[in-house]
């Protein structure tokens, strides 16, 4: 069964239908990419499957239960985590903390055990700080746990971002442009970043990226969207040879190019 | 060179025996001072300034408890009593800096704008004003024509009840406050906060028909106080009668009693609010003020977390509410108006929005400042006006200084261009907010 499965959705602002009947499946345990130009309706795909936005239409199921009208919040609760095309890490908070208010949704602690330090506070505390620092250690950011994150170097605050969204523990891990202003070397540590905690964590992946290495090295399985609605979809290879998808990319007469070259 | 002096100087009040002596030094001092000028502003600031130096000097956790129990138990109140503007003075800073704490989780840690904060402080001090008075009785009644020798609805003593009863009757009153404006953010939500507090006092102010409840702008008097037993006057009598000079006479025993409890509910109220900054819950306010957003996709309910920030923050102005009915025995509209919102609210800021050290120094700094720097200059000004004195060599007499100038009239103005300085020159306050430092363990997987 899919982990995830749009049917029909729709999502317009005003005149403007940003993502229109799209239909998706995400098997678990893989890692799917999704490409298209700027506008492509990629990012409010996934605004609109984490719950910031409302579907105008269609059907939204995760894990066998219907997304439609749950809170962004009850959404995250369900097991779907997030990164965001600009980082957004609570910047005046120390790494640590990011990572301890991604954790918010497994802490039991109650208030009465928070205003009274009750053991089981303590506990929970420091459980989640090991848990933390080792997430930290996983995403291969050591010894910087008490910096505040506003203060991180760019590709650290990327990592983090992926600490923070794999600490609330999810079946499934969205990440918008994960690699963008990386270098290659940086490229190349995060894709298998992203293997690892396939392999290893078994969280599904799904990303949208716009870096061809990244996505045709790592993706299983790729979507392809243009105008708000998907024009393709298929393995890495099939993508690549796609006439539909070379055309979103490159215009028509690209495509027409090809063919004349084919042709001679 | 000059500075490496300085940094070795700086070095040596961080070690050794040094910063316990500089805080002895401190104390000593003022109590001296205050003690023999016992009307002396400086003398005063000299002491509570030593409030700080022994939370800012790296003394011992057990030393600061024992010199802070000490100089809140004993030195305070003898002084307090040979000279009863002291003690109403920090009674004040108490009063403030509680409500500075509330103010601070809704503003500091929630980054939810509340101008209108002051309505809480108004519901608690109302709610005992109510109860507590002959209001009851005067219900039918309009202001003015109630007559004489009606009975009390509650004993005095009740007042310890409400003061628990007030938490709770204000954080509903947040959540009521909370629930409509949740949706809004930044300007918006300070504009309805401050229709709120607005609300609140005009309420207060016509309340008075059909049913008299809030006895309108002349305010309800007179409100009880819980009972002073006679055995505490004397056993204080007998205990620091000869250090005061004078028997001690029950109405001053009484602000001892408001000071002791306002400085209790302080305590309370900083255990509280370092306990919840330091949890699941303080951590979800803190991410919801940076980055709303990325808070809810984190899975953090923004509607109960705002909600409980509105109801906390309002508790806590509850409680100080139900004391400062209380130690007045007089409540009125009058003192729940915009500019205390604002007043508030500028002690958070000076202080250091978020930070809890911060925002006690910004309360006891905007309350001496009203209350004895300003006035203090505000008489020695008038003082000098009266006199012959003339400013030598431009020749000015000090009689002709017009009485425009007096520093009471441009409190405001003075108060408006500190808060002007220290955005530009310590925008993140006196003393800025940190984030805890963990004593991070190495990491168990991490053996490399």
């Amino acid at each position: 069964m899919a982990l995830l499965e749009t049917i029909n959705v729709v999502k317009s602002f005003g005149g403007l239908t940003a993502i229109n009947r799209v239909n998706f499946e995400l098997e678990p345990g893989k890692i799917v990419s999704i490409i298209g130009p700027n506008g492509a309706g990629k990012t409010t795909l996934f605004n609109t499957l984490t719950g910031i936005y409302q579907p105008d239409q269609g059907q939204i199921n995760f894990n066998g239960r219907s997304l439609l009208g749950l809170r962004p919040d009850q959404i995250a609760a369900c097991g779907i985590s997030r990164t965001f095309q600009n980082i957004r890490l609570f910047g005046e908070m120390s790494v640590i903390e990011n990572i301890l208010v991604g954790m918010h949704v497994h802490l039991r602690q109650s208030p009465v055990d928070i205003l009274l330090r009750l053991p089981f506070f303590k506990r929970e505390e420091t459980d989640s700080e090991h848990n933390a620092l080792a997430l930290l250690h996983y995403v291969g950011l050591d010894g910087v746990g008490d910096e505040l994150a506003k203060n991180l170097p760019y590709g650290a605050q990327r990592r983090l971002e992926i600490a923070r969204a794999l600490a609330a523990e999810p079946k499934l891990l969205l990440l918008d442009e994960p690699a963008a202003g990386m270098n290659p070397q940086e490229t190349e540590e995060m894709t298998s970043l992203f293997r690892h905690i396939r392999d290893e964590k078994g969280i599904t992946i799904l990303l949208i990226e716009h870096d061809m290495r990244v996505v045709m090295n790592i993706s299983e399985h790729i979507c392809v969207m243009d105008y708000g609605e998907k024009i393709a979809e298929g393995t890495p290879a099939e993508i690549r040879a796609d006439a539909r998808v070379i055309e979103a990319y490159l215009g028509r007469g690209a495509v027409a190019g090809q063919h004349e070259e084919q042709l001679q | 060179m000059s500075e490496s002096i300085a940094k070795r100087f700086q070095d040596k009040l961080d070690h050794g025996v040094w910063p316990y002596l500089s805080v002895l030094v401190h104390i000593g001092l003022g109590t001296a001072l205050v003690y023999i000028y016992p009307r002396s502003n400086l003398a005063f600031l000299v002491l509570i300034s030593s409030l700080f130096s022994l939370y800012a000097f790296k003394t011992d956790r057990r030393f600061q408890l024992v010199a802070g129990a000490l100089l809140a138990l004993l030195i305070i109140p003898v002084i307090g009593v040979r000279n009863i503007f002291y003690l109403e003075v920090i009674f004040q800073i108490s009063v403030f800096a509680a409500l500075a704490l509330g103010l601070n989780i809704v503003v500091g840690f929630a980054g939810l704008l509340d101008l209108g904060y002051v309505a809480f402080y108004a519901v608690g001090a109302y709610l005992w004003a109510f109860f507590g008075s002959q209001q009851y009785y005067v219900l039918p009644f309009a202001p003015g024509s109630q007559p004489s020798g009606l009975p009390f609805l509650l004993p005095g003593d009740a007042f310890y009840l409400f003061l628990f009863i007030a938490i709770i009757v204000a954080a509903l009153t947040g959540i009521l406050l909370g629930l409509p404006v949740l949706r809004l953010r930044g300007d918006y939500l300070a504009i309805v906060t401050l229709g709120f507090g607005e609300v609140i006092r005009v309420l207060a102010n016509n309340l008075d028909k059909p049913l008299n409840i809030t006895n309108g702008p002349q305010g309800i008097t007179p409100i009880q106080r819980p009972t002073m037993p006679e055995w505490a006057v004397d056993s204080f009598n007998g205990l620091f009668g000869p250090l005061i000079g004078h028997p001690v006479s029950p109405a001053d025993m009484y602000n001892l009693l408001f000071y002791l409890l306002a400085l209790l509910v302080i305590m309370v109220i900083i255990r509280v609010t370092r306990r919840l900054d330091d949890s699941k819950i303080g951590r979800a306010w803190t991410a919801i003020r940076e980055d709303e957003t990325a808070a809810i996709a984190m899975g953090i309910p923004l509607v109960r977390m705002k909600l409980a920030a509105f109801a906390v923050g309002a508790s806590f102005a509850g409680v100080m509410g139900v004391l400062l009915a209380a130690s007045r025995t007089f409540i009125s509209p009058e003192s729940f108006s915009f500019m205390q919102s604002i007043g508030v609210l500028s002690m958070v800021i000076l202080g250091g929005t978020g930070s809890i050290p911060g925002v006690i120094l910004g309360a006891a700094v905007v309350t001496i400042l009203n209350l004895q720097v300003l006035q203090g200059f505000s008489l020695y000004l008038s003082e000098l006006r009266q006199s012959e004195a003339i400013i030598p060599l431009i020749n000015f007499a000090w009689k002709d200084l017009s009485t425009q100038l007096d520093p009471a009239k441009y409190q405001r103005l003075l108060f408006g261009l500190i808060l002007i300085l220290m955005m530009i020159f310590r925008p993140k306050g006196l003393i800025p907010a940190q984030r805890r430092r963990r004593r991070l363990v190495a990491d168990p997987t991490a053996n490399k």
